[in-house]
């Protein structure tokens, strides 16, 4: 199996800021985990099914009613960022128009 | 009073025959944690003020005889990824510092019922990642036996708590392996309870799918009590058991009263007695064996013959899992943030920023097996052999009621000696099958290694909701 990681493109779909410094360690350490975890190639795996979670349990259902939940301002006193005491402040999402 | 190795049974006890209040108690673990965790660093903070409260509270309702339960007024300390309602929780990680819990975690709330005093935010590895304590974004801290020693992880303030005395018992977290390896460096017990067991519901996600709560404390009783306390099935846990509670705590009484261990068979699974142990260790093991057969315990060789995939698996699917878990931290609705040009490339530098080195590499690990073109390949065929795994568990138990392993192949190593993740990772293969398996496993103290004077710790694991009699033979072989 191809067991090349490209740290750049991971990192960029992770959303992770790397320093160049960094992102030359990581290749290194992760290509050496990437070639450990390629040993799973050789297990017969044929008509196993996949275990997503260990209990065995289906759905679980509960009644479908509103029900009170948090108060808005505890949830929001963990955000970085407020603005009119109920909404989250985020930077801006469109590029300006000189970009 | 006398609070070194005390436990909360023995504490229930005396505070019961008024020797002492909970406040007093409550002072004498405090005394003890100004005197010595500086040197330890088990903790990132302690709410002095909420914790006497606390104990005043019940002291209160123990002069009205309404006590909530025996335990009423015992303090227990609270690993950093564990909601306690107004205290941070930061996951010892920078992105989520400034994080105040706002309710507590199903596991609290359950302490708190019975009286507990959950106080403390415990140091631990970034998000639970690691096995040693190193990977905390804020100290280190240091194995209280030998201060040049690491702890264990992820629970290693945990572990290192109760070691040191600075409370009788302390809240973990074990996905693969972060209670009963930090127990096992430290010289004290601890219990990674069945998947679903307990609620995860305020425990911080790592792996959802392999993490749980458990006790980290000096005797099987104890992990019993607690058990008792936060177990059970939560409507806010969906992969919670609805089996009934079994009554933990008895039936480590019960194992610690008779101290036999005669009509259980306990299986040495092959893999895990072949090579990779340190020979101290070994030496360990082989007096546990005969240790076992002299109170009346047999002895069956089993097998489980997928062990050697078990650290592959599990670091696909538990990174796999975190980078899903950790993508919600972004700076923009909990935690810091860092301001760059524009939404995007606010996530970039706050996560960037936010996150320690071995966060980063388990992100980029697991968004690589989930990437196109390699989940097949990763992912799903780690799940199919998680199968395979778990059916290696399930046939082991239908030759014996228990199994014995050893936790670590070593004893705790010193600061900075694994440096190389893959060696950090590979030291896990005892404990991180069980994760995978989701049946339960206790770590006991078993020997001492001459060479270092570190402890060593043998493993006791059970089928699945088999907590009762995996406590009471711990329980037995403790007292012997």
């Amino acid at each position: 199996m191809d067991s090349g990681i490209d740290i750049k493109y991971v990192a960029d779909l992770a959303r992770l800021e790397l320093s160049p410094e960094q992102e030359a360690k990581l290749q290194n350490e992760l290509s050496s985990v990437v070639n450990y975890i390629a040993e799973l190639a050789e297990v017969d795996v044929t008509g196993v099914e996949p275990t997503a979670h260990a209990a065995a349990l289906t759905n679980v259902w509960r009644e479908d009613a509103a029900k009170e939940s948090f108060p808005r301002q505890d949830m929001l006193a963990n955000a970085p960022g407020v603005i009119h005491e109920e909404l989250i402040r985020v930077p801006r999402v469109l590029p300006s128009e000189e970009e | 009073m006398d609070i070194r190795k005390a436990t909360l049974h023995s504490l229930a006890d005396a505070l019961k025959n008024k020797e002492f209040s909970a406040i007093e108690l409550c002072q004498e673990y405090l005394k003890q944690i100004d005197a010595r965790d500086g040197e330890i660093g088990a903790f990132l903070e302690i709410d002095r003020e909420n914790m006497l409260n606390a104990a005043r509270a019940s002291d209160e309702r123990r002069a009205a005889g309404a006590v909530l339960s025996d335990f009423d007024g015992l303090p227990i300390a609270v690993k950093d990824n564990i909601a306690v309602k107004g205290e941070r929780c930061s996951c010892a990680s920078k992105l989520l510092e400034p994080v105040k819990s706002p309710y507590d975690a199903t596991a609290v709330s359950g302490l708190k019922k019975q009286g507990f005093i959950p106080f403390g935010r415990l140091n631990m590895d970034e998000f639970a990642m690691g096995s040693s304590c190193e990977n905390s974004a804020f100290k280190r801290t240091a194995n209280p036996l030998d201060t040049s020693r690491v702890p264990g992880g992820s629970s290693g303030g945990s572990a290192a708590c109760v070691a040191a005395d600075f409370a009788p018992a302390a809240l973990g977290s074990d996905t693969g392996g972060s209670i009963r390896q930090p127990a096992a460096f430290c010289g004290v017990v601890g219990v990674k309870p069945t998947y679903g067991r307990v609620s995860r519901y305020g425990l911080v996600a790592f792996a959802s799918s392999l993490d749980q709560i458990g006790p980290l404390c000096n005797d099987a009783e104890d992990a019993g009590i607690i058990l008792d306390a936060i177990s059970g099935a939560d409507p806010h846990d969906s992969t919670t058991l609805p089996a009934a509670v079994g009554n933990y705590a008895a039936a480590a009484r019960e194992g610690a009263a008779s101290g036999s261990l005669a009509g259980l068979k306990f299986g040495l699974p092959k893999e895990y007695f072949t090579s990779g142990m340190d020979s101290a260790v070994a030496k360990v093991m082989d007096e546990t064996i005969a240790k076992v057969k002299a109170l009346g315990g047999e002895i069956v060789d089993v097998s489980l013959p997928h062990t050697k995939y078990a650290v592959a698996v599990y670091y696909i699917i538990a990174t796999a899992e975190a980078s899903a878990n950790l993508a919600r931290f972004d700076g923009i609705r909990y935690g810091a943030r860092k301001e760059g040009n524009g939404l995007v490339d606010t996530y970039y530098k706050s996560r960037g920023a936010g996150f320690g080195d071995e966060v980063k590499r388990r992100i980029l690990l697991g968004t690589y097996v989930l990437s196109s073109g390699y989940y097949d390949a990763y992912y799903l065929r780690a799940q199919r052999v998680r199968t395979l795994i778990r059916k290696d568990f399930e046939d082991a138990f239908t030759k014996c009621d228990l199994l014995l392993t050893p936790v670590s192949p070593g004893v705790a190593f010193k600061f900075n000696e694994k440096s190389d993740p893959l060696q950090m990772y590979l030291s896990d293969i005892f404990t991180i099958a069980l994760n995978l398996s989701g049946h339960c496993g206790i770590s006991i103290p078993a020997g001492i290694d001459p060479a270092s004077n570190m402890p060593i710790a043998a493993q006791i694991m059970a089928p699945a909701l088999g907590e009762a009699s995996m406590l009471k033979a711990a329980a037995a072989f403790m007292r012997a």
